[in-house]
């Protein structure tokens, strides 16, 4: 009779007590770098839990041994650069492959998804020694000039997206007498605008984190260091305070973060996108 | 503008792709031009390298270990929030948020926390009366330390299952449940087989992921051993403790761009391309991902 109420409660009760633990168990970690940034040098190594006294020097102390500044600088070069020749490069190839008839497109499209999916190690000898006979390792070239020769993983998002787009849209624009390049300036981008952001931002961060792209091409020139690249060779020369690496590790962080909170619903919306839409 | 992109795949991939073959055949130090040696680097890599083994069979372990249990425990907690309609939004982003942070961010925090002696996780465990043990530094729990880092960044994937969950018909569920069925037999029955093109999807990109597993290893490895990044010496530094964090991709880095080995490390993406094919395989037959619609 009343069971059923009785066991819809315990199970409502269950499911959120085991959400919530999951909850902190997810946020521990955050929680715990961040209190460490605010711990002076001895106290991380007595392994304590809540920072005593509040140490926030350890904030100017990261900008003042780490290149901090130029890490971000070197950091939104890389990203921002990538992202505006990715758009430049795939965004047009996108279109093509999802909404115009040519030749060869399976056999294009076949090549992306192969690159797209195939590990980077698998070219990176004659890429590396293309970038060495070039004379630019060493610099930023390696890292942004490929992506204005298109991103296989950007394609593929775009013409997810693009295929979304109805093609009665497209039919009209050409009745008003648009070429290709009409169409895509004036109807597809437009409407595909949350795509392009969740393209754009997709890019970004992978630039912004990526670690081996950096070791490979700039790590001999300390001027280029990005944030992720710097973060790691940082602890090596201050290994006993923690609470200036932890500062590091939060700053390195926070843009991610804060990208993510204005820009959510992109974000998920590109991500969704990418695994569901076949 | 489209042909920006075609040249873009022949000379960022289709060269390298078939130059990558020619080159392991060689013996190559960037300095003098190639040799050609025919299949010895092939031999050295199958029969005298140990270390290659050694680092494959720790890719293997990242393979076979990290990509089930997160995708596991993706489902798990994605099935969680299907369930929960009002707060979806909050607890979306509290577990997705994770999977953003830069990876070396993540690493630096974990070895960090997981430091056996001044780490916060340790001392939590002895506040329970239990000895911590020594996580990153200790050869057999240095991969499943690293696994429980791969559980925390699993966000993307369990993003990917929420979605695909929430597209699942709810009319299915309903005839089901008149026909008497429970929890476990919706899933089985409906919530799985819906969903079994993104779980094929994110199985095999997650193989393909783990495969070319690197930057987390490494990362690991030389923050746990207290030396800074990567750098000359290399070989020394990568797959502490005791090279249970040596990856393949580590090791063909080491080869070709510390070593500057490049005919072997050419062997090696040789030996990379032909299993990561043998994965895609699957997923391309089976995805179905040639379907151009709204053409």
């Amino acid at each position: 009779m009343s069971t059923v109420p009785v066991r819809r409660t315990l199970a409502y009760v269950a499911e959120h007590a085991l959400l919530i633990a999951l909850g902190l168990i997810f946020l521990v970690p955050v929680a715990f770098v961040v209190l460490t940034s605010f711990m002076g040098g001895h106290q991380t190594l007595t392994g304590a839990l809540w920072p005593h006294p509040w140490q926030w020097s350890n904030y100017s102390t990261a900008f003042h041994t780490a290149p901090l500044l130029r890490w971000f600088g070197n950091s939104l070069l890389y990203a921002g650069a990538s992202t505006l020749f990715m758009l430049i490069s795939s965004v047009p190839m996108a279109y093509v492959l999802a909404k115009v008839r040519i030749r060869f497109a399976g056999a294009i499209f076949f090549a992306v998804i192969i690159a797209m999916l195939l590990p980077p190690q698998v070219t990176q000898v004659p890429i590396y020694v293309m970038w060495a006979q070039f004379r630019v390792v060493g610099t930023m070239w390696p890292l942004i000039l490929p992506h204005l020769f298109g991103n296989a993983f950007s394609i593929f998002l775009l013409r997810q997206f693009f295929l979304s787009i109805p093609t009665e849209y497209i039919d009209a624009a050409r009745m008003d007498g648009n070429g290709e390049w009409g169409i895509l300036t004036r109807v597809m981008v437009p409407m595909a605008k949350p795509g392009i952001a969740a393209a754009s931002i997709f890019m970004f961060f992978q630039c912004w984190n990526d670690y081996y792209g950096p070791l490979l091409y700039t790590s001999e020139n300390p001027d280029l260091w990005t944030v992720s690249y710097g973060l790691a060779s940082f602890h090596g020369s201050h290994s006993t305070d923690w609470g200036v690496i932890m500062a590091v590790t939060t700053l390195a962080t926070l843009p991610v973060v804060l990208v993510f909170f204005l820009a959510q619903r992109t974000f998920v919306e590109g991500i969704t996108l990418t695994g569901v839409k076949g | 503008m489209m042909a920006l992109a075609t040249i873009g795949l022949l000379v960022f991939f289709l060269y390298p792709l078939c130059a990558n073959v020619y080159l392991s055949f060689t013996n190559y130090d960037l300095a003098s031009s190639p040799k050609w040696i025919g299949l010895r680097n092939y031999t050295y890599l199958f029969t005298q390298d140990p270390r290659v083994w050694h680092a494959a069979r720790n890719t293997l372990w990242f393979v076979v270990i990290l990509v089930p249990v997160r995708m596991v425990c993706s489902l798990g907690i994605a099935l969680l929030l299907t369930r929960r309609k009002r707060a979806s939004g909050f607890w979306r982003t509290l577990f997705y948020v994770p999977a953003l942070v830069p990876p070396v961010a993540s690493v630096v925090g974990f070895v960090f926390l997981f430091n056996p002696g001044t780490g916060p996780v340790n001392t939590l465990l002895k506040t329970f009366g239990i000895k911590g043990p020594l996580w990153f530094n200790d050869p057999s729990l240095s991969k499943p330390s690293l696994l429980l880092l791969g559980v925390w960044m699993m966000g993307d994937v369990m993003v990917i299952f929420l979605a695909a969950l929430l597209d699942v018909p709810k009319d299915q569920y309903e005839a089901a449940e008149l026909d008497g069925a429970g929890g476990r037999q919706k899933l089985w029955y409906i919530t799985l087989p819906n969903i079994s093109p993104v779980l094929l999807f994110s199985a095999v990109t997650g193989v393909i992921a783990a495969l070319q597993y690197f930057t987390e290893a490494a990362v690991a490895s030389s923050v746990a051993n207290g030396k800074t990044g990567i750098d000359a010496g290399a070989d020394q530094l990568l797959g502490y403790p005791n090279d249970s964090l040596l990856t393949y991709t580590q090791w063909m880095y080491v080869q070709g761009f510390s070593s500057f080995q490049l005919g072997y490390a050419a062997a090696m993406a040789v030996v990379l391309f032909v299993v990561a094919a043998a994965v895609m395989a699957v997923l391309l037959r089976k995805a179905g991902l040639f379907r151009r619609k709204g053409v």
